[in-house]
């Protein structure tokens, strides 16, 4: 008896490596971008770890020019003051923003609202530095007593705008996701427009917002180029006044990695590894509670 | 969503406060919409004044003349533009082909268990922020390249001019387009993966049961449906690769002129702009380097905006014109 075999041969031979290849080929191409995260990641914390201590969070850095030690507290309070600056400004007019596409406006300017947001979100990050550069920094008149020269409110403003397109798409996609029928029930009770948004409408998209802020934070406590121009020539100690110029973290790793002195070079791993950690930590504990609040709203995708 | 207007024949029943707190609200909100499209223009405006002493000084000759000395004052972007050309153009010949890969096998290939995980992973990659992977990109990309990557590929393309040169040089545009592709790799897959996540399952379904491979249905089906979406996806990255500053700085060499060579250093319109940030004296020299960055403006602005018409007309076709 003779058996037929079920193996392919020719050209359905052919077809299945073909088919083989291309997904040996999908495969190594998600395993690369992968491996080149670890392989950041490693590098980040192995070199970084070694040089963070609490004095690394307390001490300003060293004044000694060959010497390691100090640390970069200046840099770590500079960059609470400039995303604070950024958070007060772009978080409400993110959400204002939102709330007039997503309630009030009529469908073809709320579109446009929303591809000039997508414009900005698409602008080079240096370019928006030079902006607020041109704006406030190189001005001789000093505009509400900041202008004329660079100072965190000028830095952080700089974010803002970076922010602001990230806070308002992702506080219009959660607006999005409110029932109608919760709107409409609250005014068929009679609640007038803005009692129903400010009670009904913002509260159930709170966590939403919450989360799209935070990833815009995460953003912006990362950006460099917004701040070269608006916030970067600063002293060595720790200053909470916004009208000057402070350090950052992201400044402090840039100038360190291009300086010729190794301890400063160590130090710049280990803000990069506090910075890493401060961004995929925030990033990813939002992502989570997004999938909640989705999930909480019964449109989980 | 239209508030029903009341009828003709009741009376008006709307509290003052409610009128007030309405037109407060709207008044409000519309004004907030209004300031973040401003600020566009007002982008446009800012960067286009703070460049016209050096547009008055150069005009348009800036974007084919070739020095940039302080000291004479004499500016020019030709080199800059086309590094900055081709450090993008060689980082999305790269990356494309492998988002469109990491966004096939994230949409139809791994196991559902696995795919959120490692989407995660590859958007973690976007959030890396510029300056590490600069960091990353000098201490140990660019050593790695010049000891490894670029002598293997010198060892069998030198003889063509762009790989020609000496290898050996860590800082170089080679590097560049390295980092660049890394950066707008998680930005083109995550939306060629949702691109092909909103394939109609059963045009997939109908193609396998034909008696296709899975390649032949995603060669088939699945791409073609979708190919404008992943053009726009593309460009989005080419945006990014454009106008990155930092990192590119980091690993660039910030050098002109240009060697033919990719195995030397270079230099772009955003790295030179980042680079000369407490180095620039005169007003003419600050003037110039707005002009750069006017340009940069120019450049981005029309590819985000081809990039955006591109996926509006196609998510209009997808929703069915919804």
């Amino acid at each position: 008896m003779s058996e037929i075999s079920l193996k392919a041969t020719g050209r359905g031979r052919r077809r299945l490596l073909v088919n083989r290849a291309a997904e040996s080929t999908a495969v190594l191409a998600a395993a690369a971008a992968i491996a080149v995260l670890a392989v950041v990641l490693w590098s980040v914390g192995s070199r970084g770890i070694g040089a963070i201590n609490v004095d690394f969070f307390i001490k300003g850095p060293s004044s000694d020019i060959f010497g390691g030690g100090g640390g970069i507290a200046p840099a770590i309070v500079g960059s609470l003051l400039l995303v604070a600056v950024a958070v007060a400004i772009a978080l409400p007019t993110g959400v204002l923003t939102a709330i007039y596409v997503s309630e009030f406006a009529p469908k073809a300017i709320g579109r446009q609202v929303r591809l000039w947001l997508d414009v900005l979100n698409g602008f080079p990050s240096i370019v928006i530095g030079i902006f607020v550069f041109a704006l406030a920094v190189k001005v001789k008149v000093p505009v509400l007593g900041i202008g004329g020269r660079q100072s965190a409110i000028a830095g952080g403003s700089a974010l803002a705008v970076i922010m602001l397109p990230l806070v308002a798409r992702s506080t219009m996609e959660v607006l999005a996701l409110v029932p109608v029928h919760l709107r409409e029930a609250s005014l068929a009770l009679g609640v007038s427009k803005w009692q129903t948004v400010l009670r009904v409408v913002l509260p159930t998209s709170f966590g939403g917002i919450l989360t799209g802020t935070t990833l815009a934070v995460a953003r912006a406590a990362g950006e460099t180029a917004p701040l070269l121009f608006t916030c970067a020539i600063a002293g060595q100690i720790v200053d909470w006044n916004p009208t000057h110029s402070v350090q950052s973290i992201p400044l402090t790793i840039f100038e360190y990695s291009e300086s010729a002195n190794p301890a400063q070079h160590q130090q710049a791993w280990a803000a990069a590894f506090i910075l890493i950690v401060f961004v995929l930590v925030t990033s990813l504990t939002s992502r989570l509670l997004l999938e909640r609040s989705r999930k909480k709203l019964g449109l989980s995708r | 969503m239209e508030a029903a207007s009341v009828p003709a024949g009741l009376p008006r029943t709307r509290r003052l406060g409610d009128r007030i707190g309405d037109g407060v609200l709207y008044g409000l909100t519309a004004f907030a919409a209004f300031l973040a499209v401003l600020v566009v223009a007002a982008i446009v405006w800012r960067v286009a004044a703070g460049a016209w002493p050096a547009i008055r000084a150069f005009h348009l000759g800036f974007l084919w003349h070739n020095q940039w000395n302080a000291v004479f004052d004499e500016f020019g972007a030709r080199d800059f533009i086309i590094g900055t050309v081709v450090t993008s153009f060689g980082a999305i010949l790269l990356s494309a082909p492998l988002s469109i890969a990491i966004g096939l096998f994230l949409s139809e290939l791994a196991p559902p268990a696995i795919r959120t995980p490692i989407g995660s992973l590859v958007d973690m990659l976007a959030a890396v922020p510029s300056v590490v992977i600069g960091l990353w990109g000098i201490y140990v990309l660019a050593p790695f390249n010049a000891q490894h990557l670029q002598t293997f590929i010198h060892s069998i393309l030198g003889w063509i001019p762009i790989f020609g040169g000496d290898p050996h040089t860590p800082t170089t545009m080679f590097s560049a387009i390295v980092v660049l592709t890394i950066m707008t790799l998680p930005i083109t897959s995550s939306i060629c993966r949702e691109l092909f996540l909103g394939v109609p399952e059963e045009l997939e379904e109908g193609a396998l049961g034909l008696g296709a491979t899975r390649w032949e249905m995603v060669r088939t089906v699945v791409v073609p449906s979708v190919r404008g979406g992943v053009v726009a996806a593309v460009i989005l990255g080419l945006g990014r690769a454009l106008g990155e500053a930092i990192a590119v700085t980091q690993v660039i060499g910030n050098f002109i002129p240009l060697h033919a060579s990719l195995f030397s250093p270079g230099d772009t319109i955003a790295s030179r702009v980042a680079n000369q940030y407490q180095g620039a004296t005169t007003n003419l020299q600050i003037a110039a380097l707005i002009y750069l960055a006017l340009i940069l403006l120019v450049i981005t602005f029309i590819t985000n905006l081809a990039a955006q018409r591109v996926i509006k007309r196609f998510e209009f076709q997808r929703t069915g014109g919804g």
